[in-house]
């Protein structure tokens, strides 16, 4: 099995990935949201932007957008690996990705409010360590900018403002709220992972790890899929369009998980995530071949 | 396409309304977070002449510095501007700004502070990074980069055919404003919730 050494250097091929190499379903999306919008319109234009900007990156290895983001990574492991070394090797590997400008110098110390120049910092990057059957490593990178960090909401529920009970329709209600509270400032078209139940914290984590779901990817609980479509054809008849430039595409998926929760708490977290929306899934053998996923 | 070349007068930037695609060229400065708030405590003498009849441009780029100590901007599209809300428009006003760069658009203030010192948001289509670093041809110099680190820092850029959309103009013009009134009714029909 790989040392740390290993593990840094396929950590940093998995960011440099991420950040350069947006996922194709995205892409797709990207494009049929251009093709819906009308001719010569700033929603066009703007993702006629968009479009370019993806396949500059791509073609450079270079970052999609300068707000490289929170690294966030869940890594699959076989019974036995020791998840301090594969969190010190992540870590390792962010310092790294950062050294080369494949990831900005995105960490402050909030305390002295200094930038700690290597994209390191408490709580930053945030590495999940789940183990696994297989004797494989799956490892789910996300990087998730600050600008649509900033828009994503929770809710608690009774919510008389959006006459939103504790029940599935309350719960769709605080989603559609907080996209239109986002507007464009998360940088629309964005992508919704939304998760209700759970407590304040583990509800938005929930919420980020819905995000890991291929846009095409349907929910297995009916109700939930069903949800997800109504949300989404919803979301796109506010008008906000790409960049709140007003438009046809405001939102590419809606995804929607639930966790157990307290008889007093009902919670409803909404995740933002920008039109980059850069995930990647990569499955490591031990043998140390690699198997792209996203 | 209209083509703005940096620093402009008044005049120029008056003529300028909401859904104008514009192209800028010339000497433009960064800043954000930190530097709105170093800027608004005290009269910074050094940044000043930069800032003057040009456009503050809301970025946290990533750098490269090369051997020879000169750098270029590898990624640079906009950050979120509403965080500055509370800044710009003294900002606009103190340092003779015409323009703002960013993403997501500003309030009501900011709008006030356009009408009355003559000057324009421009919107830069966000997550852009690429096409947007391109257009930066050179970078002049920087202020308060040891302080507030890379993305932070003031960086004077020279941008060519830089593209914006103006989205807030100086006659109280505002697309955002309009997106997130419209996005509001039509939510309140989609609840039932009207007012």
């Amino acid at each position: 099995m790989a040392g740390p050494e290993q593990w840094t250097e396929h950590f940093v091929n998995v960011i440099a990935r991420a950040s350069s190499q947006l996922p194709p379903d995205v892409v797709d999306a990207l494009r049929r949201g251009r093709d819906a919008e009308a001719p010569d319109s700033l929603a066009q234009k703007a993702l006629d932007s968009v479009l370019r900007n993806i396949e500059v990156a791509k073609g450079n290895w270079q970052p999609i957008c300068q707000d490289t983001g929170t690294p966030l990574v869940w890594i699959h492991h076989p019974v036995g690996m020791s998840t301090r070394m594969l969190t010190a090797a992540f870590e390792e590997a962010v310092r790294r990705a950062t050294a080369k400008q494949v990831l900005r110098p995105n960490a402050v110390d909030t305390l002295t409010d200094r930038n700690t120049g290597n994209g390191a910092a408490p709580g930053i990057p945030t590495v999940h360590c789940e183990e696994w059957d297989s004797g494989d490593v799956e490892v789910h990178l996300m990087l998730k900018g600050g600008g649509c960090e900033n828009v994503g909401a929770q809710y608690t529920l009774p919510n008389p403002k959006l006459k939103a009970d504790r029940d599935l329709e309350g719960v769709k209600r605080c989603i559609l709220d907080a996209i239109h509270q986002a507007q464009g400032k998360g940088c629309a078209p964005g992508i919704i992972g939304a998760c209700f139940g759970g407590d304040r914290g583990s509800g938005f984590l929930e919420s980020k790890r819905q995000l890991l779901r291929p846009l095409p990817d349907r929910n297995p609980v009916g109700e939930l899929d069903a949800m997800e479509q109504e949300i989404l054809e919803k979301a796109n008849q506010l008008g906000i369009g790409p960049m709140g430039f007003g438009g046809k595409t405001t939102v590419l998926g809606v995804k929607v998980g639930y966790l157990g929760r307290l008889p007093a708490s009902y919670f409803v977290s909404v995740s933002y995530m920008c039109w980059a929306n850069r995930r990647c899934t990569a499955r490591i053998q031990p043998s140390g071949e690699v198997t792209w996923l996203d | 396409m209209a083509r703005l070349t940096l620093p402009c007068d008044e005049a120029t930037v008056r003529k300028l309304k909401v859904g104008d695609f514009v192209e800028l060229t010339g000497r433009m400065i960064t800043g954000r977070d930190a530097a709105h708030h170093w800027l608004m405590h005290g009269f910074r003498e050094e940044v000043a002449p930069y800032m003057k009849n040009s456009v503050i441009y809301h970025v946290g780029p990533v750098v490269k510095k090369h051997e020879d100590g000169t750098y270029s901007f590898v990624a640079a599209g906009p950050t979120t501007s509403a965080r500055e809300e509370p800044f710009q428009a003294d900002v606009i006003g103190r340092y003779g700004l015409r323009g703002v760069i960013g993403k997501g658009g500003m309030f009501a203030k900011t709008l006030a502070g356009l009408k009355e010192h003559g000057a324009v948001y421009l919107h830069a289509v966000g997550g852009t990074a690429q096409v947007l670093a391109a257009c930066v041809k050179k970078v002049e110099t920087v202020f308060q980069l040891k302080e507030f680190g890379v993305p932070e820092a003031l960086w004077v850029i020279d941008v060519e055919d830089f593209p914006v959309v103006v989205t807030m103009d100086s006659h109280g013009g505002s697309l955002h404003a309009e997106v997130e009134s419209a996005s509001r009714k039509k939510l309140e029909e989609l609840l039932g919730l009207g007012a």
